[in-house]
């Protein structure tokens, strides 16, 4: 406790460079090991079957032929899996998303699980399994779900005036001031409505886990995760074990973005291994990944933005409504916070409804209900400044919020990034670039908030002084490097006798998943203050060794320093030293830290699209794009690029290709790579990229989040782009070929 | 269902199975030869980060069957390494950052190379499309296709 | 005395007020405080709250320090990918 947290403008020695990251050699080297890649003497194969219904009740599952099958282990219904949960609603929800009670609630909804001895068996157990359901109506439309006489998901919801059953879970509202007053004020207001389809994080990774539990009750986890320690907690409430008789280990993880943050497979995987007494392994196809993981909301949304005459915005109103998919969530909520985040409006308003559709329960993905809001905002603002004459850009930086600015989701901003980012973008010199015939430029700024939370570290000094820092935030993309590159820093060492590990849940105390762009952020910080009380320990015993007070040794450049009167003439004692006689001065020199990071700082984007639409076959191209974006501090510049890069590629995928398509039926026509399609390599163009570091004054190095917002403007830039290429105005992502020569053929009519 | 026996070389070694007739080859690699550097990402063929080459053909591992092997050679990614040294690929990959969490990089590093062997010296357009068969869902490819560019830079260096 | 606001489905934990006085010098005697007085907030507190102090959001450290003159937001927990 205690630590100052506070920025100090320090000059640094090997943070900011581009190190080799410590997992790269295994990676391209096929030795790293994923969720699938264990192995346990006796495992079994776990698999689930899923319900090929939208929306059913369960009237009966028959097991006895398939638990007859030779090689069969195990089985696994609801009536396997009591309800421990209690009065906590999410976790029951959790529960009955693992495993359908009763009914299923959408296609791919797990109803049972099989272990056998191999893939055949299993198989083949799961053919056996009859089922007998009545199919319900179902829902999966975000508007006809809110309609009056739609089918009713949950009894257990209901609407907050009438108190009937609905299918609207929550009701959330954010703004300030009077929007009536503030449209009144207007010389040109624009409404319109928008929809934007659900995406899949996409990882490619499936979900998998080793599971195996002892006949006493304790057991081991080996899983893909983006936080072991949540997916440790989760999996022993719900199956009645002690925390600390379950160590999860986190694999190699690839790819999460958010969906790696909630558990789907890993309870039942764990209860089958308790129930067989053998090892089981699970892992998801990718049909399942899809049907039955992840995704995103799908959104429909209602803008009203109104300006004066020299552009300054007077009111500015947004109607969100989220799928959340089978089970209440919160997505319309965060939208309705974050939508209005980027700009200094006076008089705003945004109302988020919460649905329950018959889709998979809807997951974290990316800044989380951001990018869509921004689709619809940053689309209405270029159609305001179209109609004002203004430059697109000129409008966002005239409505910019700043320091001083109420924020649309309530707090007063400090020091904020999204004017720099927008002066950034007016001057770059992709603005400038000539566009040629069919080709149109998209601006779009986006926002997150970025958080912290529980994190704790241990850095221990190994006997040769090698340093070893064991994290427990999972590695998702480089914060390994990232972090050993802090401690490095730190102790005044080079970056290779440094190895950063991540920590399984029996070597560290909790830590909160990687999500909201919080791992080198809090990491970063707890590893500042482990490896400053490992240098208050070395200090200790190198005034042990030199019998001076403690107050007489600094450390500086690796080494431990004696300083004042009588001790000019000591030589320093480097770490290897210090750690050699280790044994004599008191044993193992170690720093740990323990932390709630918190105040991870908002963060600002902006950015700027080129692409070509064929006129023919409505194809777009995406022939440049550039992001600019306030890192703090860029610790490791290659990965930081690399989350900007990548984000705006997730976007680029959402705004023209991806879309999950469901069927008259209510069932998912398209849970495969091959037409659910993320961008290839041949789709995109280099993503330049601008890191701005303006310091996170809440981080001694001024670090703030960067993973999640590069994924909030791309749906907005490359809407505006091309709209600005064919002339028409796009309100539907994604911007399919088919949307967008529809658009066209109705502009026309 | 009756088994399948299966004789062939993988990575320049002598390897033998026994496996089911139906069984792909990625499985037989991973589960029976421990070759877990082969990945699965859809099992459709559509990713690509099961990519090995048979006879020299860059093959996605979850469309062929394992009975089809015998008597072929098979090389994957975890055979790129020769004398103890990274392919100029893998370093370049280190070096330029082109990976971020590093399930795609084996199906890429091994379509890279059957490229690069190829058309030492592709264009930006032909690495992206040599390259599309392979997703990434962390990067957006930038890093990728520079690190592919400096390995067959390097590569071309060396041969001169 | 503190102001503090309230926004969204919290505000209905304290009879639709858009802003309540609470005497408080930390965060953990304003959770403590409004829960005292507003039994109905309890529960939104168990299920994740933010608090923004000057437009910092905390979400976990209840030891954070609060002036009197602070504008004072509490939030819904966020969550994130």
């Amino acid at each position: 406790m205690g630590h100052d947290s506070t920025y100090t403008n320090q000059k640094f020695k090997v943070v900011g460079t581009r190190v080799n990251r410590p997992d790269g050699v295994d990676k391209v080297t096929g030795r790293a090991k994923y969720g699938a890649d264990a192995y346990a003497p006796g495992q079994l194969v776990g698999l689930f079957l899923r319900s090929p219904h939208a929306h059913a009740k369960i009237k009966k599952i028959d097991v006895s032929k398939a638990e007859k099958l030779d090689g069969v282990k195990a089985i696994i219904t609801s009536a396997d899996l009591p309800d421990l949960t209690g009065d906590d609603r999410d976790l029951t929800d959790i529960l009955e998303n693992c495993m359908a009670r009763g009914r299923a609630l959408y296609d791919g909804h797990a109803v049972a699980a099989v272990a056998a001895i191999d893939m055949q068996t299993a198989k083949k157990a799961l053919k056996l399994i009859k089922i007998s359901y009545q199919k319900l109506p179902h829902v999966t439309d975000v508007d006809q779900a809110m309609e009056p006489g739609a089918p009713i998901i949950h009894d257990f919801v209901r609407d907050r005036k009438t108190g009937k059953p609905s299918n609207v879970c929550k009701i959330s509202q954010f703004g300030h001031g009077d929007v009536e007053a503030g449209f009144a004020e207007a010389d040109v207001i624009i409404e319109k409505t928008f929809k934007t389809e659900q995406t899949h994080q996409g990882y490619i990774e499936p979900h998998a886990c080793l599971a195996n539990i002892s006949s006493d009750n304790t057991g081991e986890l080996w899983v893909t995760t983006q936080g072991h320690f949540g997916f440790r907690s989760t999996c022993a409430e719900l199956l009645g074990m002690d925390v600390a008789k379950l160590k999860v280990t986190s694999s190699e993880i690839g790819g999460g973005f958010g969906g790696k943050t909630h558990v789907w497979i890993e309870p039942i995987a764990l209860a089958l291994s308790r129930k067989a007494n053998r090892p089981v392994k699970v892992v998801m196809s990718r049909d399942e990944v899809f049907r039955a993981s992840g995704p995103t909301s799908a959104t429909s949304i209602d803008v009203k933005i109104g300006a004066k005459k020299d552009g300054t915005i007077t009111g500015a109103t947004a109607d969100l409504r989220y799928t959340n998919g089978a089970f209440p969530g919160f997505w319309a909520m965060l939208g309705s916070m974050i939508s209005f985040a980027c700009y200094d409006i006076k008089h705003v308003k945004s109302i988020g409804y919460d649905v329950i559709v018959n889709r998979p329960k809807v997951a974290a993905y990316r800044a989380p209900s951001a990018p869509m809001p921004a689709f619809a905002i940053e689309s209405v603002m270029d159609l305001i400044a179209a109609e004002l004459k203004m430059k697109p850009i000129e409008l966002r930086i005239k409505n910019a919020a700043k320091e001083g600015t109420r924020a649309s989701y309530g707090p007063t901003y400090g020091p904020i990034g999204i004017g720099p980012t927008l002066d950034a973008a007016k001057n770059h010199p992709h603005m400038r670039a000539r566009l040629k015939k069919n080709q149109g430029r998209g601006v779009a700024c986006g926002f997150w908030f970025n958080f912290g939370g529980q994190t704790c570290v241990d850095l221990n000094i190994g006997i040769d002084g090698s340093v070893n820092l064991i994290v427990g935030t999972v590695d998702v993309g480089g914060s390994r490097a990232s972090l050993a590159l802090i401690a490095a820093e730190e102790l005044g060492i080079p970056y290779e006798q440094v190895r950063a590990n991540v920590g399984d849940t029996a070597s560290l105390g909790h830590n909160d998943m990687t999500d909201g762009s919080r791992g080198t952020f809090s990491s970063g910080m707890a590893t500042i203050f482990a490896a400053r009380n490992a240098i208050t320990v070395l200090r200790e015993r190198a005034a042990k060794t030199w019998d001076i007070p403690l107050e007489s040794v600094i450390w500086k450049e690796g080494a431990a320093r004696a300083t004042g009167k009588g001790n000019s003439n000591r030589p320093p004692l480097s770490l290897k030293e210090l750690a050699a006689s280790a044994p004599n001065t008191g044993g193992p020199i170690a720093g740990h830290n323990e932390v709630v990071a918190d105040n991870a700082g908002v963060s600002f984007a902006s950015h700027i699209c080129d692409v070509e639409v064929d006129p023919e076959t409505g194809v777009t191209k995406v022939i440049r794009y550039t992001v600019i974006q306030d890192a703090g501090k860029a610790v490791h510049p290659d990965y930081v690029e690399g989350q900007l890069q990548g984000g705006a590629a997730q976007g680029i995928g959402w705004a023209l290709n991806e879309e999950y398509v469901y069927g008259d039926d209510g069932c998912l026509q398209n849970p495969g790579f091959l037409d659910y399609r993320i961008p290839v390599c041949s789709d995109l163009p280099f993503i330049d990229t601008q890191i701005l570091e303006i310091p996170n004054p809440d981080h001694p190095y001024g670090i703030r989040g960067v993973g999640e917002t590069s994924i909030v403007p791309p749906l907005a830039a490359i809407g505006n782009a091309v709209s600005n290429a064919v002339g028409v105005r796009m309100n539907h992502t994604p911007m399919s070929p088919i949307r967008i020569l529809k658009a066209i053929e109705d502009s026309k009519a | 269902m009756s088994g399948v026996h299966v004789s062939t070389t993988i990575n320049g070694d002598p390897v033998e199975f026994a496996c089911p007739q139906d069984e792909t080859l990625i499985n037989s690699l991973r589960d029976r030869v421990g070759l877990t550097g082969v990945k699965e990402g859809c099992g459709t063929g559509d990713c690509g980060a099961c990519s090995v080459t048979l006879d020299g053909r860059l093959v996605c591992s979850c469309l062929v069957l394992s009975a089809e092997v015998n008597g072929k050679e098979i090389a994957t990614v975890e055979g790129m390494v020769e004398d103890g040294k990274l392919h100029p690929l893998q370093q370049q990959f280190i070096e330029h950052a082109a990976l971020q969490c590093g399930i795609c990089t084996p199906g890429i590093l091994v379509a890279a190379k059957v490229l690069l062997e190829r058309n030492p010296n592709p264009s930006e357009e032909e690495i992206r499309y040599a390259l599309a068969g392979n997703l990434c869902r962390c990067t957006g490819y930038d890093k990728i296709v520079r690190a592919v560019q400096a390995a067959g830079k390097e590569m071309r260096k060396k041969s001169r | 005395m503190l102001s503090v606001s309230l926004t969204g489905a919290l505000r209905s934990a304290v009879g639709g007020a858009e802003c309540v006085q609470i005497q408080a010098s930390s965060i953990r005697e304003l959770i403590s405080n409004l829960s005292d007085q507003y039994p109905n907030i309890r529960q939104h507190i168990d299920t994740g709250i933010a608090v923004a102090i000057d437009g910092k959001i905390y979400r976990d450290n209840w030891d954070v320090e609060i002036s009197a003159d602070a504008e004072v937001f509490l939030l819904p927990r966020i969550q994130g990918g």
